[in-house]
């Protein structure tokens, strides 16, 4: 395979064409669904090629030509690739879910003609968060997905969905000022945003100030990633939205903000300085979170707590600060992203077939649609983590990797790793026994569920199987991955070859326009003398 | 070398408006936390400004010496958050705008499901009824029934703090 640095910007512009393409044709419901299927489609083929390409080493384009840390950088390499091609089939799978729910019901739900465009923002700027190499233009991507989510979660502006998307939007742009506020400081103190240079620079900053900058990112990338004491928006605002937009959030916006904790952790403060403060945050998020959800009635918000409790498990992980913990971590994230969308388009599911959420209106579901109990069922079990799924061998790692640091901080965690399984299996099943076991308070209309809706969740929960049987590898390029995390230097090189400058043009180009310039000066000078 | 000394004038201002913004932030109508948004994201926006040095020429190669020059970057990273924040700030006034259409107020209401659940707690009901076991209630739960004054229905205006 050739050189691929060339489709790297690919996973960003092609989604950000194609919803431009998408609004100006918002008449036509088929062609924007079209649109939205090539362009993902093409991210995700993509995002495979460059998964193969990126594993014997990162690939780095210097956007315009313009060197590195003067111009943009976007940087693919395992983890960011690794997250790219999960994200881009799970947002094809939801896309394809919410495209059978718009045939089937109308549109009522999701009105089109500004879903596609939007939803296609969002791929975009999901894409720009996990493959920049530069502080502000994460920034920027995170910008992108938030102001799409903003239109997606007030779909069609009722009043639920604003009085959630309230909280939703406060929060997050409270997240963004700290976020553009740790930028600001992080250029004051060393002159730059090219994530590389900044590795390069941070050490010889003053280590109180290198203590603000961390502690400011992490507050900022934890309010996105809802971890404990940060996560009350999440599982308020999130179960009011449609189906496909609840599952694609919980799915992605949460983990692009465990993305930007491992890559900043990992690359620009490698001394982990900030571990205890994150073990004992995962520890909280864990319990909190899973205790929030054995106490719900809705099974949406019980799906949301669950999302926040496991958010304490992919912390857990990167807090270890060993290359096990963070392997373990990285599967977590893929398995987790998997898994939480699949449940909750198997929500989406069983709202239309029950005709609620509550646990009190729910019932009988087990007999009346036995296949919507068995797409329930897998993702749910796998979730929990019970052996031999995917959830039990990234619990498993993590608990492993826990115990090989033997602090009694991480036995604590590993403790209460084992707990919030257990308890997430009670919630589970709790909802399981509610929702398709209990005698039905309201006997459902049969109906049959379409059959876009419900192949798009058998794939994702064959997908979630799936990441079962190719563990394996899967957990081997997740160990190379953080391998590559752990060693700094290596993306600083591939993106600075001489510590100084990227692979781009501008430095040629300036130093002609420079000399003539100079020229230049010296020759209006003379005529200057000469009037 | 650029000199890197701060402004004390732009530092007080951004403490100043920093401050407005904060706590404007914590009021409860959706407006002044888009102003108190807005306020915060410039005191932001200026401390890009402190983080560029002192202020120069333009950085024009050729026109400015470079010792004299002003650093283009901050400058160029503000222009991008103004205008995110502006997007941003009109979305956040249209919602403003909508929550009044519907409830003629634009207070950040409060999650009701949240409510139910705490009052459930508080009345120490389990949390669903069971319908399988229905027919043989025991004594606590009768009395629970008899007694609790808190409906399963919410009034309306119950919710509100």
């Amino acid at each position: 395979m050739g050189d691929l640095s060339w489709a790297i910007p690919l996973p960003v512009i092609l989604p950000l064409s194609a919803a431009g393409l998408a609004l100006a044709l918002w008449r036509h419901a088929r062609a924007q669904g079209v649109i939205s299927v090539v362009a993902l489609t093409g991210v995700l083929i993509t995002s495979i090629a460059l998964l193969i390409a990126v594993d014997s080493g990162p690939l780095v384009v210097d956007l315009g030509g313009w060197s590195a840390p003067v111009g943009i950088v976007l940087v693919a390499d395992r983890l960011s690739v690794l997250m790219l091609t999960v994200s881009s089939t799970v947002m094809l799978c939801v896309l394809i879910y919410s495209l059978a729910q718009g045939v089937e019901y109308g549109n009522e739900e999701t009105p089109v003609a500004i879903f596609h465009p939007t939803y296609l923002v969002l791929a975009a700027g999901v894409a720009n968060a996990f493959l920049s190499g530069d502080l502000f233009n994460i920034y920027v991507g995170f910008e992108i997905l938030l102001v799409a989510s903003y239109v997606l979660i007030t779909l069609s502006g009722t009043g639920e969905r604003i009085r959630a998307g309230t909280i939703y939007v406060v929060v997050s742009l409270i997240s963004s000022l700290i976020f553009l506020l740790a930028v600001a400081l992080a250029y004051a103190a060393t002159g730059t945003v090219n994530l590389a240079q900044l590795a390069e620079r941070l050490p010889d900053v003053d280590p109180g100030v290198q203590m603000v900058l961390q502690l400011l990112l992490l507050l900022a990338f934890g309010i996105k990633a809802a971890i404990f004491p940060l996560h009350a928006w999440l599982p308020d605002s999130y179960p009011t939205a449609p189906a496909p937009v609840t599952a694609v959030f919980a799915g992605l916006l949460t983990k692009v903000g465990v993305y930007a904790i491992i890559r900043t952790q990992t690359l620009l403060f490698p001394d982990g300085r900030a571990d205890d403060l994150l073990l004992a945050a995962a520890l909280a998020t864990m319990i909190v979170g899973i205790l929030g959800a054995v106490a719900q009635n809705d099974i949406k918000r019980l799906i949301s707590f669950t999302l926040v409790s496991h958010i304490g498990y992919m912390i857990f992980g990167i807090a270890l600060s060993t290359a096990a913990g963070l392997a373990a971590a990285v599967f977590y994230v893929v398995h987790h992203i998997t898994v939480q969308t699949t449940l909750f388009l198997v929500v989406g599911l069983v709202e239309r077939r029950g005709g609620s959420t509550s646990l009190d209106r729910l019932g009988g579901l087990a007999r009346y649609a036995p296949m919507l109990a068995v797409l329930f069922f897998v993702p749910a079990m796998n979730l929990a983590g019970i052996p031999p799924l995917s959830g039990f061998l990234g619990k498993t790692g993590l608990l492993q990797a826990g115990v090989s640091v033997g602090s009694p901080m991480a036995y604590a965690l590993v403790v209460g790793g084992v707990l919030t399984s257990l308890l997430t299996l009670y919630a589970i099943v709790k909802a399981w026994n509610k929702a398709f076991w209990q005698t039905p308070p309201v006997e459902p209309a049969p109906m049959r569920l379409p059959a876009g809706m419900v192949g798009s969740t058998a794939v994702l929960v064959a997908l979630g199987v799936g990441l079962t049987v190719i563990a394996g590898p899967l957990y081997q390029y997740t160990a190379r991955a953080a391998a590559t995390l752990r060693d700094p230097d290596q993306y600083v090189l591939s993106v600075l070859p001489d510590r100084l400058r990227g692979q781009g043009e501008s430095d040629q180009v300036t130093e002609e326009t420079l000399e003539e310039g100079q020229a230049n000066g010296e020759a209006g000078q003379q005529d200057g003398g000469d009037g | 070398m650029i000199d890197t000394s701060p402004n004390i004038t732009l530092v007080v201002v951004i403490v100043v408006v920093m401050a407005a913004g904060v706590y404007l932030l914590l009021e409860r109508s959706l407006t002044r936390v888009i102003i108190g948004v807005i306020m915060i994201s410039n005191a932001i926006n200026l401390l890009f400004l402190v983080a560029s040095g002192a202020a120069g020429g333009a950085p024009i190669v050729g026109r400015t010496p470079e010792d004299e020059m002003s650093d283009p970057l901050p400058q160029a990273m503000v222009l991008t958050a103004i205008v995110i924040t502006l997007g941003v700030t009109a979305f956040l006034l249209t919602m403003a705008h909508r929550s009044w259409q519907l409830n003629r107020h634009d207070e950040v209401q409060d999650d009701l499901e949240d409510r139910r659940v705490a009052r459930r707690a508080a009345a120490d009901r389990s949390a669903y009824e069971d319908l399988d076991t229905s027919g043989e209630s025991t004594l606590e739960e009768t009395a629970a029934e008899v007694y609790d004054e808190t409906a399963d229905r919410p009034r309306a205006g119950d919710d509100r703090g």
